[in-house]
């Protein structure tokens, strides 16, 4: 196919780690067939090559947290005509959505002894609090399996096939055992949205809610579980308030506790 | 951007490095009167938000500092955590945190290799513009960048943010009959890896060097990754020596509890990285460092590759400081992490218990591990309930953003005695020397926006 008849890819890095655009370049078996099929037009961290819009897909990565974010994030909707989140900073703010709880004043004085010299906002928002998003691909990071299911999606015009049900079914499907039931170790498997493959109770942890919450969560029964498996207010506070803090249903929940 | 009195051009973007970054360049005349390499990815404060954090919890937080390079947070957080509550970790648990970090080090160098700087040498745009021509190239890259994630995934449980590193080691250990067919696809990649310093060694190379002090762990009897003390081999202009000399030079080490003793960090109102300096002088982290100063202690295999790739011996006290022969010496690791990591696996008993218990108590703990990009400093001072109250990171790139600046001035003022560049020579110019010491930003941004001012 000639370069100008293949859709075309861009990838976008707002507040992040690289992680998740990583998991792209992680994809070592699929990395040169996905590129025979599309036209990666903008990747920085892949390629020097930088064509402009408008772009088939855009992939973004990230959370927003400076004002330049504000209008970027604009501008790339503006010329995609996909436009997928990936990864927790892009769908719920990320780690760094900690400041949100927080003077943002205080944190910039206790990370640099100059803060004047730091250009930020007070928070950091998912990419949905600012523009119309198409799809949002949870994790921290994002699954591969499921990254080349959604850019195979969009290229066939189809609706990406990604579970919505909670990593306990996981649990299930890789026969492993429950980590609650069988240890009372206290695990977010059951607030937790499906992806990961229910890596940790295979690894002998409990699920620490790096995909974010499910589509249905119940928090009013789940905590008591927490509590009865040894976590206090300030424990329940933490594993809700990590990678995924912005998410409004884990907000929500954290919220709560500390109001009690 | 402007600059009042001068002529601004605004010229591109810098890619293949990890995080957005601008560089300013100030020509008067002839004379590059400055080079500023700006950091300008949007502070994270990692700093600010560990504080509070159980002491247990950064391991899992710090590793989302970087997806390229999470195990180094993992491992730096575990050492300096471990350390302020006085445990060691030894035997077997040691040995598995070791194979870990090889499984990094090859996906990460793998990476940085094949997809982000051979393109340079090879006047490509990207690895996918290089596989048209170079297929099997780009190809033995992926299966050798996979072989690392494999470890990655085996004993982490993911290639990115791994989740079963703990403080003591691990959540669970592997069984030894899980860790044979690894150990078939690390054979692959050990050929695959001598293959890589073979092709790399083939480049064209500039003749450049570096007169800054070179900063690495060094630990007797081996190749320092996971563990041990700071040390800094002297400049060449020290000696009197050019600063492409390919003499070892004396060195002089410290505890790592007086690393904040040493290396001091600045702030610089034009980027939000944090600038050091080590005893108030440039220095460099990362591969060259490493190899300079722990090269004597590479396995066999990998010193004879070194030294067909013509790097010379460095039992006989030779170094390398040509930041463009920095992806031999890469190539070099990536062969040694895969071997180690067979030695690892072959030597490998499961210990009786997957973590030895951190109980914790007041105090201020130290680690430093060897990333990829280089020396990954830790601080963590932890009250009697185990809780975090106050953090310090110090990652390579900040430690060698003065050492990169120092680079690119000096390629930029050789370059200006050849005659008057375009500015898309200079781009591509400062482009190359900075992916030569793989600056991994995403503790900052993914941009590099050159910005030259003639005056």
């Amino acid at each position: 196919m000639a370069a100008s008849d293949r859709p075309k890819l861009a990838v976008w890095k707002f507040a992040s780690c690289d992680g998740c655009q990583l998991t792209l370049l992680d994809c070592e078996d699929e990395l040169l067939g996905i590129a025979e099929r599309v036209e990666i037009s903008h990747f920085l961290e892949a390629s020097s090559a930088d064509a402009p819009g408008p772009y088939d897909l855009s992939l973004v990565e990230g959370s927003v947290t400076t004002q330049q974010d504000v209008d970027r994030i604009q501008h790339i909707r503006a010329v995609s005509k996909r436009l997928v989140t990936i990864g927790a900073c892009a769908t719920a703010g990320g780690v760094q959505a900690l400041r949100n709880y927080a003077d943002v004043a205080d944190f910039q004085t206790a990370v640099y002894a100059r803060p004047d010299y730091i250009e930020t906002l007070a928070t950091s928002t998912p990419i949905s609090a600012h523009v119309p998003v198409d799809f949002e691909l949870r994790g921290c990071p994002i699954d591969r399996g499921q990254l080349v299911e959604v850019i195979t999606a969009y290229l066939a015009e189809r609706k990406p096939d990604v579970p919505a049900h909670s990593v306990c079914f996981e649990c299930k499907q890789r026969g492993t055992v429950c980590v609650t039931v069988a240890h009372g170790t206290p695990c977010l498997g059951p607030v937790t949205h499906a992806g990961c493959g229910a890596i940790c109770p295979a690894y002998g942890r409990g699920c620490y809610g790096c995909f974010g919450p499910s589509n249905s969560t119940n928090f009013p029964s789940f905590i008591p579980l927490l509590r009865r498996d040894g976590m206090d207010t300030l424990d329940v506070v933490r594993v809700l308030r990590t990678f995924n803090t912005a998410a409004p249903e884990f907000d929500a929940a954290s919220r709560k506790e500390l109001e009690g | 951007m402007t600059h009042r009195g001068s002529r601004v051009l605004h010229i591109g973007s810098l890619a293949r490095v990890e995080g957005e970054g601008a560089l300013y360049l100030r020509m008067d005349g002839a004379e590059v009167a400055e080079a500023r390499l700006a950091i300008y990815e949007p502070p994270r404060f990692f700093e600010a938000f560990l504080r509070g954090r159980s002491y247990t919890e950064p391991p899992d937080i710090t590793s989302r500092v970087c997806g390229i390079c999470p195990v180094a947070y993992q491992l730096s957080a575990c050492r300096a955590i471990e350390d302020a509550c006085g445990v060691v970790v030894e035997g077997q648990l040691a040995a598995l945190r070791r194979l870990l970090y090889c499984g990094e080090w090859i996906e990460s160098q793998t990476l940085h290799i094949h997809l982000l700087h051979a393109p340079d040498f090879l006047g490509c745009d990207s690895f996918i513009d290089m596989a048209r021509t170079r297929r099997a190239d780009v190809e033995r890259g992926l299966r050798l960048k996979q072989a690392g994630n494999a470890i990655l995934e085996l004993l982490g449980g993911r290639a990115i943010h791994p989740v079963n590193v703990r403080l003591g080691g691990f959540h669970r250990i592997p069984t030894t009959n899980e860790l044979r067919p690894l150990a078939e696809r690390l054979r692959r990649a050990r050929d695959d890896a001598a293959e890589t310093v073979r092709w790399v060694a083939g480049f064209e190379f500039p003749d450049a060097g570096c007169d800054n002090d070179l900063f690495a762990l060094s630990e007797p009897g081996t190749y320092a990754i996971e563990s041990g003390t700071p040390t800094v081999m002297a400049a060449p202009h020290t000696a009197g020596l050019p600063p492409e000399s390919d003499r070892a030079l004396p060195t002089r080490a410290f505890g790592v509890h007086d690393f904040g003793v040493h290396v001091t960090e600045s702030q610089v109102p034009h980027s939000t990285a944090l600038h050091s300096l080590l005893d108030d002088r440039r220095h460099l982290t990362g591969s060259l460092a490493r190899y300079a100063i722990s090269g004597r202690w590479l396995s066999p295999i990998a010193l004879q590759a070194a030294h067909d790739a013509g790097l010379g011996d460095p039992r006989q006290g030779t170094v390398c400081r040509n930041p463009f022969r920095s992806i031999i010496v890469r190539a070099v690791e990536v062969l040694y992490a895969a071997d180690e990591a067979l030695r690892i696996i072959d030597a490998y008993e499961p210990p009786p218990r997957p973590y030895a218990d951190v109980p914790s108590r007041a105090g201020t703990g130290h680690g430093a591990t060897e990333a990829p990009r280089g020396l990954l400093y830790h601080r963590y001072t932890l009250d009697s309930e185990g809780t975090v109250t106050d953090a310090g990171l110090v990652p390579p790139t900040a430690q060698n953003l003065g050492a990169v600046e120092e680079d690119l001035r000096r390629i930029v003022q050789e370059r200006l005695g050849d005659g008057d560049p375009t500015d898309a020579e200079l781009t591509t110019l400062c482009e190359r020397a900075i992916r030569n010491h793989d600056p991994c930003i995403s503790c900052s941004a993914h941009f590099l926006d050159l910005t030259v001012d003639r005056t």
